[in-house]
């Protein structure tokens, strides 16, 4: 499984943000993106999701489930967590295994040290629980590609501890990871990409 | 489909918990409907005569009043960037989400419409009608609206803007749902109206989810 991005423009609201960026990302790959704010590393992660359209330029995975889009395979963790607030923590993630397909709840609420919060209301978690729910989603549903958006704002040193084990575990199955983050990740990440640089 | 149930679920159990959907909405027909006869007057066989008209035009008002939140929570907490990345096409989301704003709020006052009748005496033999061609005609009501909610979704104050966009797509459901529910047209016309609003029902059906999902990409980008 390998994700290509050859000579990628974009443009968001008339500027544009990054040209001609390309990488490869292979199996059990980990990319670290960097670059000043505004470089364009939230708008590179969602065009990747397929939430935004590139100018220029191409974007495939290959090895993949062919007849899905590349957001289909990824999970895009963003600096909006997706949390209902009127739900408990479990239907949260309930909500998410039943749309997104499979998954143990159980074990996602594990992996983030959830399980106590299981039944409260999201709405009463601290910012960094919240976070940390999000991130519940990437253990609840298997999928080969996570993009990951500043994963650990918010996040203790024990959850952070978490989230890098939950990454190596995703790396040794094979898995790739982008993520767009200034903060050591407990392992040297494979290859880096640095934008904003002036090209 | 489990998927478009789930999210229906979903949907409904945050109407429930989170209040000011139903019950706003059916307050505010209720008051539309008592102040109906303070500001016309007693005049029960005017009364009588107006109310399917009445009440059929409250119920749009009251729709439109919850419509802009259909989409608006799931976009601004990125739960609707998450349902682009799910495996059912987009379009299969906004229906859903449509479906939820029906059986949350559109059936309910469709339900409640005959009983609050009672108030702008309606005639007895106007209810069934009159219940039958809400219930039909809300589901229309419901599409539309979403497609109004769709494109204000990423406004602030959109609420207003919606009913501007919204209300004028409800004339063909207002016009065919008042000839259905009156007691006094021939039963051959009733019925052709009745269909014609099934029609408009069905349509709405096929185009609402393609425009709402077509406007709710043009926002996420």
């Amino acid at each position: 499984m390998e994700l290509t991005a050859r000579d990628i423009t974009c443009e968001r609201g008339g500027r544009i943000v990054f040209r001609d960026v390309g990488f490869t990302l292979r199996q059990g790959q980990l990319m670290q993106l960097t670059g000043p704010n505004g470089s364009g590393k939230s708008s590179l992660l969602r065009l990747i999701a397929g939430l935004n359209e590139a100018q220029a330029g191409t974007l495939s995975l290959s090895g993949g489930a062919g007849e899905l889009a590349i957001g289909q395979q990824a999970h895009y963790i963003a600096h909006q967590e997706a949390v209902k607030t009127a739900l408990t923590v479990e239907e949260n993630l309930a909500f998410w295994r039943d749309f997104l397909g499979g998954g143990d709840v159980a074990d996602a609420l594990e992996a983030f040290a959830l399980t106590r919060l299981a039944t409260y209301p999201a709405g009463l978690l601290s910012a960094g629980q919240k976070r940390r729910l999000a991130l519940a989603r990437l253990v609840l549903v298997p999928r080969a590609l996570w993009l990951l958006d500043e994963p650990t704002v918010g996040l203790d040193t024990a959850s952070l501890a978490r989230l890098v084990d939950v990454m190596s575990a995703q790396l040794d199955r094979g898995g790739m990871i982008i993520a767009a983050t200034h903060v050591p990740l407990g392992r040297e990440p494979d290859c880096r990409l640095e934008l904003g640089r002036a090209a | 489909m489990n998927l478009i149930l789930a999210l229906i679920r979903r949907d409904l159990s945050l109407s429930v918990r989170q209040g000011g959907g139903v019950g706003t909405a059916l307050g505010f027909f209720l008051t539309v409907v008592v102040l109906l006869p303070i500001g016309i007057g007693p005049d029960q066989a005017l009364l009588a005569r107006i109310a399917p008209g009445a009440l059929w035009i409250s119920l749009l008002l009251s729709v439109l009043l919850s419509a802009d939140r259909i989409f608006q929570q799931d976009y601004e907490d990125g739960s609707l960037d998450l349902m682009t990345m799910g495996p059912v096409p987009f379009e299969m989301v906004a229906l859903a989400k449509a479906i939820a704003h029906w059986l949350s709020t559109s059936l309910p006052l469709a339900i409640a419409a005959p009983l609050l009748g009672f108030l702008v005496n309606l005639e007895p033999g106007a209810i069934w009608p009159l219940a039958l061609a809400m219930g039909i005609g809300s589901i229309a009501l419901s599409l539309l609206a979403s497609i109004g909610a769709a494109v204000t979704v990423g406004l602030r104050r959109g609420g207003l803007l919606v009913s501007v966009l919204v209300l004028p797509l409800y004339v063909p459901v207002l016009i065919f749902g008042l000839s259905a529910s009156d007691p006094a047209a021939a039963p051959g016309l009733t019925l052709a109206s009745l269909l014609i609003l099934g029609a408009i029902a069905l349509v709405s059906l096929v185009v609402s989810p393609l425009a709402s999902a077509a406007a709710l990409r043009s926002y996420l980008k």
